[in-house]
């Protein structure tokens, strides 16, 4: 938690709009899924439920700073990187749901959320998986000369270990790629943790071996994580070359919905509570001046408002019929045929 | 019509599709520089340049995955893989992804993709360098898989794989990159259906990919003892061609499948399977099949052959069913 050390960032410079807002963003993720969890327990969710408890400032944090044409890739811990980067809440908790008004019509679920509108490639259950995925997506941009938009890629501390990010930070940095890699590091690989996994755990280390710039910072402090990637965003777009980001953060909850917490002590989970980014920021802003307890009930009230319409929504939401189970397994357009097979 | 080899065949076919689309770039190892280890891409550097013809790192996962995203973001990759053994590294962004993303996110997603890569055995290069495994990837909806057999398929059938909205995975069996045939004039293909290479009366030998060569010489030694077979070249590994082949067998009564793959599992348990399915009642006899022995393949000679579905193994199996 030292990075708070190192990043004294006064919410005056940012202004009262902008600390609202991203206090808005960080309680719409934390309200959505404390339902989901309530959900899950009432069997209306079902599958694995990945929650972001505790890590919302890491989205709150970069997305804003995003243009909307930028390409945003995620995990399966990606609720609150749909809901930030503009899917609405009612299409993700329909796609809980299951429903075939959710934004992946029901196929997805939790792990698979996607919009094609807003660049947001999901939603990915493969660790590491999105980081090759955003490679080609920023070659493609490079090939088509788009020299305005980035590609961000979101993963664990986990994707370390897999080949996938190594094969991909090379690639990238290669080929001078406009990706921000952004790795959200809770300390935790679902229960083994980056010491007993890593012989390296300085991750920035690991970029530094592919020639790829590299920061860290406190991922709880929505204000730090907004300024640095805001740096690294600007290095990537100039330069035409990607960057490695590194976020300290913790989840609060389970890996998913069953978890006995086995591989972490209760000490330690209550420790990194006392850094909630919701509740530190709150506190910030109110030494500040710049938000009053009323204030922030409205936020609350209205992300929780917010939150049972998206239930009512989901709830009133229908099944896909059986009879399109096989739809958009292939796209629906028959290949050119040219007259006179070779038959 | 000209003499032209299948391997001058798919570098014609990868220059036209550079030369068309400005969306098309190639890229895998060594497919620049060194000019592909088949010599497909031979010269292709020289003409398009390094960022259309771009050889990567030894990351099969790395680059096959980013050709998925080069596909998301608007563009017509051809990843080369140099074998399929090499492409078991690259099977998660092909089955876990480039398969997955239409139907998973509810049809908001394709992947034109195309990805290419030489299979199968005959080069003494021992168990990592010889297998065919076109099953493993045939087995996986929301991909198409081919298997040119033909010069005029190598020449043809990369436009309509690129074409494909969704990702096609096409196999080049490594004894083929120097067959020569006359390619005709019109050289187009299609890539739903199988072809009908020989067409006969009394038994249906179907096949595919490096296979087709032995079984039309097979067909050949039949005729010249009486025995007068049809050929189905499958050329469309995924989806099947399922009305083609039971045409096929309604006609002959009788059938014998040749593929290279290993029997359990097999491209060529399928084809049975269907055929049951299809037409058990038009059927005079059991259908039979040519695998290849199970066994990692060998690298000595007469051993490697001794694998492989051969003329005689095909002659004798015909003859079986045949019951003569």
């Amino acid at each position: 938690m030292s990075a708070d050390a190192l990043n004294p960032l006064d919410p005056y410079t940012h202004g009262r709009d902008f600390c609202l807002a991203r206090m808005r963003d960080m309680l719409r993720i934390r309200r959505f899924e404390e339902r989901c969890a309530q959900l899950y327990g009432e069997t209306k969710i079902r599958g694995f439920l990945h929650l972001y408890i505790g890590e919302e400032a890491v989205a709150a944090g970069v997305l804003p700073n995003l243009r909307t044409d930028d390409n945003v890739l995620a995990t399966y811990r990606e609720h609150g990187h749909a809901l930030l980067r503009g899917l609405s809440m009612q299409s993700i908790m329909a796609e809980m749901y299951g429903k075939q008004e959710g934004c992946s019509r029901g196929r997805g679920g939790s792990m698979h959320l996607f919009d094609r509108a807003n660049h947001f490639y999901g939603g990915n259950a493969i660790v590491a998986g999105g980081l090759p995925l955003a490679v080609g997506l920023a070659l493609a941009d490079q090939l088509g000369g788009r020299k305005d938009r980035v590609t961000v890629c979101f993963f664990g501390e986990g994707a370390v270990a897999e080949g996938a990010f190594h094969e991909s930070m090379n690639l990238a940095a290669l080929w001078k790629l406009p990706v921000l890699f952004v790795c959200e590091n809770n300390l935790y690989a679902m229960g083994t943790a980056l010491a007993r996994s890593e012989a390296q755990i300085a991750l920035t280390v690991k970029a530094a071996g592919y020639n790829m710039p590299s920061a860290q910072v406190n991922g709880m402090h929505v204000l730090a994580v907004h300024d640095v990637a805001r740096q690294a965003l600007d290095q990537v777009r100039a330069q035409q070359s990607p960057f490695f980001l590194e976020l300290h953060t913790y989840r609060f909850r389970a890996h998913s919905m069953y978890d006995a917490e086995l591989y972490r002590d209760k000490a330690e989970v209550e420790r990194w509570k006392q850094h909630d980014p919701i509740t530190t920021f709150a506190e910030r802003l109110k030494a500040a001046q710049m938000m009053s307890d009323d204030d922030l009930k409205a936020i609350d009230r209205a992300a929780q408002d917010e939150v049972e319409a998206a239930v009512a929504f989901a709830e009133a939401g229908t099944w896909e019929p059986v009879e399109q189970l096989l739809r958009d397994v292939t796209t629906p357009a028959v290949p050119t045929v040219a007259a006179g097979s070779a038959s | 019509m000209k003499k032209t080899t299948y391997r001058e065949a798919l570098r014609a076919a990868h220059r036209e599709a550079l030369l068309t689309d400005p969306r098309v770039f190639i890229m895998g190892e060594d497919v620049g520089r060194y000019g592909g280890s088949y010599a497909v891409t031979m010269g292709l550097l020289a003409e398009f340049g390094e960022a259309r013809v771009r050889d990567t790192p030894l990351s099969e996962l790395g680059f096959v995955g980013a050709g998925v995203g080069a596909a998301l973001g608007g563009m017509r990759p051809i990843v080369e893989i140099m074998t399929v053994n090499f492409s078991l590294l690259a099977l998660d962004p092909i089955v876990n992804t480039a398969a997955t993303l239409g139907h998973m996110s509810g049809g908001q997603f394709s992947v034109p993709l195309v990805v290419r890569m030489a299979t199968g055995a005959g080069r003494q290069l021992a168990a990592q360098h010889s297998h065919s495994l076109e099953n493993w990837y045939a087995h996986v909806p929301g991909i198409r898989v081919l298997a040119p057999a033909t010069v005029a398929d190598a020449r043809g059938m990369l436009g309509p794989a690129l074409a494909d909205p969704d990702t096609v995975v096409i196999f080049e069996h490594a004894q083929l990159y120097n067959l020569e045939e006359d390619l005709p004039d019109d050289w187009h293909c299609d890539i739903t259906h199988a072809a009908v290479r020989r067409a006969g009366t009394q038994l249906s030998l179907i096949t595919y990919g490096g296979s087709l060569p032995k079984t039309m010489q097979a067909a050949e030694v039949l005729a010249s003892e009486g025995i007068d077979v049809e050929v189905i070249d499958l050329r469309v590994l995924r989806p099947l061609d399922t009305a083609t082949i039971a045409a096929s067998v309604r006609k002959t009564h009788r059938a014998v499948v040749v593929d290279e793959g290993w029997k359990s599992g097999s491209l060529a348990a399928e084809v049975m399977a269907r055929i049951m399915e299809e037409c058990f009642y038009d059927l005079d006899a059991p259908v039979a099949r040519v695998c290849s022995e199970e066994v990692p393949m060998p690298y000595a000679k007469h051993l490697e052959e001794a694998a492989l579905p051969q003329v005689p193994k095909i002659v004798a199996a015909v003859k079986g069913v045949l019951n003569v």
